[in-house]
């Protein structure tokens, strides 16, 4: 049976002691010269020695679950095993201590290794140009966006288009970057086998539409097969395609972006490309285009000429969307990662994660309906909505409870008690069968045992209506709350 | 083919995986995509240290280069903590009962940052100081309702071009107000220019000549309680310089890089986001809060999560999903490494040694403008040489002697060069030698 340490590990500022790491310059007699009117009087976090530290976080850390501790199939968010030599290439002193206003005579090798990743991720999403620059996928989506605002600024038709399309299965930074872009998300329904209405579409793109953004294969896993159809339509409108790459790790070497009719497509490199995900980040959005916004794209763009440069000459470039080029140390590792892969080994993961996903819907569909047509890519979703099925958030529960991790639950909002479930192609079949027998195990317990669960974690389920009712986000609020 | 994926293509009745594509259109499939064959580990290693023997580290160089990324010391604990798999390759925790590890970290993250700046809300992360600046500006127009917003015309030409983005879609208008003669925010032309369309104002101390602005103790009071005071922050200063919570701020913005995150080329940082209780639910991103279990026991969970693009969607506070929480875990594991007494005195050695280049400086006669002003680990410096003349000498010398400010920042005199100098805990003897010898070749 699954145990998760448990631990009642104090918070590490009430863990006081001595502090035992010595600075450079620790004994040095300086004058530092802080103005009276600006000098601090006490901080109030503590000294601690380096080893209560790491015994600390040591324990924290082992009641915590990732990827490297089992299978861990979250719907869209392709929690795929990220290779260990991909850590160990960012970790090189070479890479860590550069400076990005360094003289680019001095920073040749990073430079080349931004120039190449930008190529290998042209030839993947078939865009001709890439920024390596947005921080996450919603910064890529929210770049995108800002480069089609610029574009219809530049040809007069901003007034007009305000509209960004987005289906009602789209991943809800879609809508959100849209309106921090600027722009007004109009959604339109999906068919009952879960693609884009396609009727329903036309009448919602006109002269008013900026762009449609959508992931394909979508968040049920299918793959959009009007979606040639639907750009033609889009571009004859004068409108963008924007393609959210969450879900590229279904299609990746079997088609492009670009193929499909994309203009504008991001990538999420901690998805994809194996970079790990750190417990909510960091990742990285790169962002392609196609030539006719090329000119658009933040500034600056790696470029070559017999040597790499950090070329600023963008003629009208959105500007920036972060301070410096990217975050470098996620750069590093996907470019790591597709280099090991080469073609033939992205061609194999997408392969097996497809395939790895049939598997388990055939599997599920004996459980509980799973909506949309038969062929999934990397996902699909299942509905334990009826016929006294356990609700999607106990069936979570029961996975975490026997130390598998939960599919992403009540996403897409189409599918009622929806289980979102993505194996990646890190993933046996001994684990999946697991995940399936974990299932059925849930349908076959009683309703008042289930609902107690999880029993095998440090914490039972989470009073969350009074978390937020009563928020306590600092210790400096929660004690100053128990103190009334 | 292993035995694994021929039991599973017969469970689903083919032979070959390529079927599985057959409902993708002929016409938009790929035969290749033109990329390389597959490397070795071997092989991977080897070409990645052909790419870094073709940089040149700040650690074989003389480096004074700063200006909004830092050279510090990041001590060894904190890599063996971020590289603890169970945080490394776990995601966003929507499972909070086998995530108690890491949100308890964050909230760690959020109660120790809270302390440092003594504010009450801290946000578990933004992507870096630029991205939370233009958060914090739409977070004032949502709060007051108001469209104008000023900040300083001497602030980093990058951070400027990322806010200027960041409000686009909201209606926000910039306007930019001067220093004064001590290079300080300048409050008379602050009061003159605020108006009923003033949603606030952005002050930040050290700025961007490295100078401790003292009347960022007056903004608060000169904007009034109906507008949004947004301080920025070195965090790395605040073991001795004043904390922004104390001198009336409203929202905290800062870049956390200098909290052992090491260079990097520039990635990843971390975007500290804090602000005043009464304003908790308009904050962007993720924050984790104590909670309780349904049997009352001591819990973390993600809080307010109404906020947030998976529930709100189009009526969200910000579009952020992914942010940088393992960074806040790296800085977290700095703060308490170093406790009370490395953050004062980690912020004494900085300052010390800033005053005693500036003290070499004087020495040889260049001018320091600004000079009674005071700095934390920063300062102006003033050469009457050209450009390509003073990056000869510095280049003999495996000197890197600052950041060289251009005409987007004002300077355009061919003549001289203006360099924003940073001094660091990590700069040794030999640096500051090197640094005398290109004082006396330029001035």
């Amino acid at each position: 049976m699954y145990h998760q340490a448990v631990y009642d590990e104090p918070l590490i500022m009430n863990l006081k002691g001595r502090r035992t790491l010595k600075l450079p310059g620790e004994d040095e007699k300086l004058d530092p010269r802080i103005p009276e009117s600006m000098a601090r009087k006490g901080i109030g976090i503590g000294d601690r020695e380096e080893f209560t530290v790491i015994r600390h976080f040591t324990r924290l850390s082992q009641m915590n679950f990732g990827v490297d501790t089992d299978f861990y199939p979250l719907g869209s968010c392709t929690m795929k095993y990220n290779p260990k030599i991909n850590d160990e290439i960012a970790s090189l002193e070479g890479f860590r201590y550069i400076h990005p206003y360094q003289d680019e005579n001095d920073v040749q090798g990073a430079l080349k290794l931004m120039y190449e990743l930008t190529e290998n991720l042209k030839k993947i999403t078939g865009m001709d140009a890439v920024t390596l620059q947005p921080l996450a996928g919603a910064q890529g989506e929210f770049t995108g966006l800002s480069i089609v605002r610029a574009y219809f600024q530049d040809v007069g038709e901003l007034d007009r288009r305000r509209e960004v399309i987005v289906p009602d299965s789209a991943h809800g930074s879609n809508p959100a970057s849209a309106a921090m872009a600027g722009f007004t998300a109009v959604e339109i329904p999906s068919n009952e086998d879960g693609t884009v209405n396609i009727e329903k579409f036309k009448e919602a793109v006109t002269d008013r539409t900026a762009a449609f953004m959508i992931t394909n294969p979508n968040t049920l896993g299918i793959f959009e097969h009007n979606i040639v159809e639907m750009a033609e339509y889009a571009h004859s409108k004068g409108a963008f395609l924007y393609y959210d790459g969450a879900n590229l790790n279904g299609i990746m070497t079997k088609t492009t972006p670009a193929k499909m009719g994309f203009d504008i497509v991001h990538l999420n490199l901690h998805k994809t490309f194996s970079t790990p995900h750190g417990g909510g980040g960091p990742g990285d959005g790169p962002v392609g285009v196609v030539e006719r916004l090329k000119d658009y794209l933040p500034t600056p763009l790696i470029t070559y000429d017999g040597k790499y440069h950090l070329n600023c000459n963008i003629p009208k470039t959105i500007g920036k969307v972060a301070s410096f080029y990217g975050n470098f140390g996620v750069l590093v590792r996907a470019w790591t990662y597709i280099k090991m892969m080469g073609e033939d080994g992205l061609r194999e993961a997408c392969e097996r994660a497809v395939a790895n996903s049939n598997y388990m819907k055939k599997k599920m569909e004996k459980l509980m309906p799973v909506p949309g047509k038969s062929l999934k890519k990397h996902e699909f979703v299942a509905s334990s909505h009826n016929d006294g099925l356990p609700k999607a958030m106990d069936i979570a529960k029961h996975l975490i409870n026997n130390g598998v991790h939960a599919p992403t639950i009540y996403f897409p909002l189409i599918v009622p008690e929806a289980l979102m479930i993505e194996p990646t192609e890190s993933a046996t079949k001994r684990e999946m069968d697991k995940f399936i027998e974990t299932v059925e195990s849930a349908i076959k317990l009683d309703h008042a045992t289930l609902e107690k669960e999880p029993t095998n974690l440090k914490i039972t389920r989470i009073n969350d209506v009074d978390a937020s009712r009563n928020p306590r986000p600092t210790y400096r609020v929660q004690r100053s709350k128990e103190k009334i | 083919m292993d035995n694994d994926l021929f039991e599973i293509l017969k469970e689903l009745g083919i032979s070959d995986p390529d079927e599985l594509f057959d409902d993708i259109p002929q016409s938009i499939r790929t035969s290749t995509l033109g990329l390389p064959r597959g490397m070795t580990e071997d092989e991977i290693r080897k070409e990645a240290l052909k790419l870094t023997s073709m940089n040149r580290t700040v650690n074989q160089m003389h480096s004074f280069l700063g200006f909004g990324l830092y050279n510090h010391y990041v001590p060894a604990a904190i890599g063996n903590i971020i590289s603890r798999n169970e945080f490394l390759t776990s995601y966003t925790p929507y499972q909070p009962e086998i995530s108690q590890g890491i949100m308890q970290a964050l909230f760690e993250y959020q109660s120790v940052m809270a302390e440092l700046l003594q504010m009450d809300v801290v946000n578990s992360s933004l992507y870096d100081s630029s991205t939370s600046l233009g958060e914090a500006i739409r977070m004032a127009g949502n709060i007051t309702g108001k469209k104008e917003f000023l900040i300083p015309a001497r602030m980093y030409e990058t951070k400027k071009m990322v806010i200027s983005n960041y409000v686009k879609g909201s209606g926000i208008r910039l306007k930019e107000y001067p220093f004064d003669g001590r290079g300080m925010a300048d409050l008379l032309f602050i009061r003159d220019n605020l108006n009923e369309n003033t949603a606030g104002i952005y002050v930040e101390y050290p700025n961007m000549f490295g100078i401790i602005d003292e009347n960022v103790r007056k903004v608060k009071e000169i904007i009034g309680q109906e507008r949004i005071f947004v301080a920025g922050v070195n965090p790395i200063s605040l073991g001795v310089l004043s904390p922004p919570g104390s001198l009336g701020a409203d929202i905290v913005v800062g870049e956390g890089q200098a909290l052992g995150l090491g260079l990097n080329f520039g990635g990843p940082l971390l975007g500290i986001f804090a602000t005043r209780m009464e304003y908790v639910r308009k904050v962007p991103g993720r924050i984790i809060g104590a909670a309780e279990d349904e049997n009352g026991k001591p819990a973390f969970a993600m809080i307010l999560q109404t906020r947030e693009q998976h529930i709100r969607r189009e009526k969200a506070i910000s579009n952020i999903t992914s942010n940088e929480a393992l960074m806040s875990i790296a800085s977290l594991a700095y703060l308490s490494l170093l406790g009370d007494s490395g953050m004062k005195r980690i912020g004494e050695i900085n300052m010390g040694r800033t005053q005693k280049l500036m003290d070499i400086s004087r020495e040889f006669g260049v001018k320091l403008p600004y000079a009674g002003s005071p700095v934390f680990n920063e300062f102006l410096l003033n050469i009457n040489c050209s450009r390509t003349f003073v990056a000869g000498i510095a280049k003999k010398l495996d000197l890197i002697p600052g950041y060289y400010l251009g005409k987007e920042y004002g300077f355009s005199n061919r003549n001289e060069v203006n360099l924003v100098v940073n001094v660091t805990e990590r700069n040794t003897d030999e640096d500051f030698d090197a640094y005398r010898e290109f004082l006396g070749k330029v001035s």
